[in-house]
């Protein structure tokens, strides 16, 4: 799940972990008002959009970034309003782009130098990792690939947590002063519990800036949160916004299907995560190309496979549907009741292809065949692949 | 022959009284796994299916029935500390199938695991299965035919597919365990590896993997070096999209790590027969078995 940067600002001062004053606005007058409040500091303005890249990108109706330095609390008003409703398009956003219901209103912070730090969960060491950089404001994937030098890394254990020498440590290799060493601290600190106090995958500071003054703030953070834990932190399930997610998505979230859409134009339905990316790999092979990723489980019921369906056939872009079921938990006389009840409400308009295997499948099979469904059978995984892109191609 | 599990297995069900934990417990003992306790805080004394006793704490259940292998079917919330009561009351084996556990809680166990002599499967895993002998799980059992081949798998359905191809062509298998497709797990592809390695009724492996992390890679070099028995490997998610989590909580592709063709490269580097499609696994291991 990701959150905009206004709730990420929150949880950093949630957290005591320094960053730049600031609020969020949801209309000019708001803005200007949050502008005046940080007077006489210049403000940045910044459209409230998930996607990255809202500095170099145009909103639709002309007007050029979605980042904005203001000199005055009315300049501040102008260009909140030249972004609140409008649709911003970026490199990340597509054509389509998002539309901007919130903006940021931050005080304008003088930096001196710019630093990256992240804290993320590694994989083979299962235990959390602080990445950070002298190298700050650019991608990191740059920095590892130019100059892995620069890269620092100090692994914490999961028990003990993050310990006062390790951030003392990791700030005199980001090149900290003496004088600099406890608001540094203080910093990582906050960060680290914010990590840990909200099940999160990662916390990306990105610039971490200091001020000439000497302060030590976080200017950009970006949290990822673990979706296995968002149940035990209802706040931050609630900053869940669904005007930025595939409204496809949104639908199958509803009834707990495990959807994620893709380009192509042949709809799957799978049961099983694995299963279900090697469906999408092999019907590539075979030339054609998955609208979709859609796992309806081990233990999907009959509604559910019914509306994933709905889903399927929802899609415009889909010119044929593939089911691949290896049934063994699931049975497969519940999928073909699910896909029996889904004609029945949703006019079956393209090509469908069924490969069952496993529990029940005669059941399955028999189910199918005295239906009014109109269908091609696929005997095998390679069989079901080649028919479905041929399905596909035909139309 | 097989690995972890077998005849003598003395199974104990955490969670043995909830609704997956019932289904799957009875679909255990028709296969005939011996399951001899269950444990259900709160519910020490009572019988599951009037057979299988019930206690409330696994140290009990060790005491009294010397299970050596725990099944957990715990809900997410509780999953992690049910792994470290079996791990404290001395179960070898720990299968974890629990889909959901917050990574953090994983991380913890992990950590708290390390020196201890108790093994973990998964979590978010189909279980592990000796055909014929013991199922410990929630696969289908019927798929399955004792022999010689074991299979290492990330996921579930995708394992089935590839039991199901080996059977239908013949071909038996040692042991099925499916490690699970979390971020962070107990046992990985390279411990499976040496495990069947070093088994001598296995002939041959099937390696199953899917994008994220590096454990492939890591198999794929220990192979290379240690491994004199024939491998086939596939691995999911080619043409999935980078940034995306696909299904399984440790699926993604982040920061150009993780990818299939990596993993791929990786594998046949070592000398592993990688199958170019999910529909041709059993065929791979087979061509190879024949050089």
């Amino acid at each position: 799940m990701n959150i905009h940067e206004y709730q990420a600002k929150e949880l950093l001062e949630k957290f005591g972990a320094a960053t730049t004053r600031g609020k969020v606005a949801s209309s000019p007058e708001e803005a200007e008002r949050i502008a005046r409040e940080l007077a006489p500091a210049e403000v940045v303005v910044k459209a409230q959009i998930h996607a990255g890249g809202r500095g170099k990108g145009t909103f639709a109706n002309g007007f050029k970034g979605g980042v904005h330095v203001c000199k005055t609390p009315e300049e501040a008003r102008e260009i909140a309003s030249k972004m609140l409703g409008q649709t911003l398009v970026t490199h990340q956003t597509g054509p389509a782009g998002r539309v901007v219901n919130k903006v940021l209103v931050t005080e304008a912070a003088q930096i001196q130098r710019e630093i990256y730090f992240a804290i993320l969960r590694d994989r083979p060491t299962a235990a959390p990792l602080v990445v950070a950089s002298t190298e700050g404001g650019v991608e990191i994937e740059r920095v590892a690939t130019e100059s892995p030098g620069k890269i620092i890394r100090e692994s914490i254990d999961p028990l003990a947590g993050l310990q006062p020498f390790q951030m003392r440590k990791v700030a005199k290799e980001l090149e900290f002063e003496s004088s600099q060493l406890k608001a540094a601290s203080k910093l990582f600190d906050g960060l680290y519990r914010a990590f840990i106090g909200l099940d999160c995958s990662m916390v990306e500071v990105n610039p971490l800036v200091v001020t000439p003054k000497g302060e030590v703030l976080a200017l950009d953070a970006k949290f990822n949160f673990d979706d296995n834990a968002l149940y035990r932190h209802p706040e931050i399930a609630a900053m869940r916004d669904i005007a930025e997610e595939d409204p496809r998505e949104v639908e199958a979230s509803k009834h707990g299907l495990n959807y994620i859409g893709l380009d192509g134009n042949i709809g799957c339905l799978v049961n099983g995560a694995g299963l279900a990316m090697a469906t999408m790999d092999i019907i590539k092979f075979y030339g054609g190309s998955p609208a979709n990723f859609l796992d309806v489980g081990g233990g999907a019921t009959e509604e559910q496979v019914t509306e994933a369906f709905k889903i399927l056939i929802g899609d415009k872009k889909v010119q044929a549907i593939l089911v691949n079921i290896f049934g063994g938990i699931m049975q497969c006389d519940v999928i073909a009741q699910g896909i029996i009840n889904a004609a029945k409400t949703v006019h079956l308009s393209v090509p469908l292809v069924v490969r069952l295997e496993g529990t029940n499948v005669e059941k399955g099979k028999k189910l199918l065949q005295e239906s009014s469904v109109a269908l091609i059978t696929a005997d095998d995984l390679a069989d079901a692949a080649e028919k479905v892109v041929k399905a596909a191609r035909s139309r | 022959m097989s690995v972890l599990v077998n005849k003598n297995t003395r199974l104990v069900v955490q969670g043995i009284t909830g609704s997956a934990g019932t289904f799957h417990t009875r679909q255990c003992m028709e296969y005939g796994t011996n399951v001899v306790a269950g444990v259900t805080p709160g519910k020490g004394g009572q019988k599951f299916d009037d057979q299988v006793l019930v206690f409330d704490t696994v140290a009990e259940a060790r005491r009294e029935t010397g299970c050596n292998v725990s099944m957990i079917f715990v809900p997410p919330a509780g999953a992690a500390d049910a792994i470290l009561e079996a791990v404290d009351a001395g179960v070898e084996l720990v299968v974890c199938i629990t889909e959901g556990i917050p990574v953090m809680d994983m991380m913890r166990v992990k950590a708290q695991m390390a020196g201890k002599k108790s093994r973990l499967i998964g979590p978010n895993c189909p279980g592990i299965i000796t055909p014929g002998a013991a199922k410990i799980g929630i696969m289908p059992g019927y798929i399955h035919k004792p022999g010689n081949i074991g299979v290492i798998s990330r996921s579930g359905t995708l394992t089935y597919e590839a039991v199901w191809q080996l059977t239908s062509r013949g071909h038996g298998q040692s042991t099925c365990i499916g490690i699970g497709g979390d971020p962070i797990n107990g046992m990985s592809h390279l411990d499976a590896v040496r495990i069947f390695n070093d088994d001598p009724g296995t002939e041959a492996m099937i390696l199953i993997g899917e994008i994220g992390g590096s454990a492939e890679e890591e198999a794929a070099a220990w192979i290379e070096d240690n491994c004199r028995k024939p491998v086939a490997a596939f691995i999911a998610g080619v043409t999935a999209p980078p940034g995306r989590r696909m299904g399984h909580a440790g699926a993604i592709v982040s920061g150009g790590k993780g990818t299939a063709v990596g993993k791929i490269e990786a594998l046949r580097a070592a000398g592993v027969a990688v199958a170019e499609t999910p529909a041709t696994m059993a065929d791979t291991l087979i061509a190879r078995m024949k050089r």
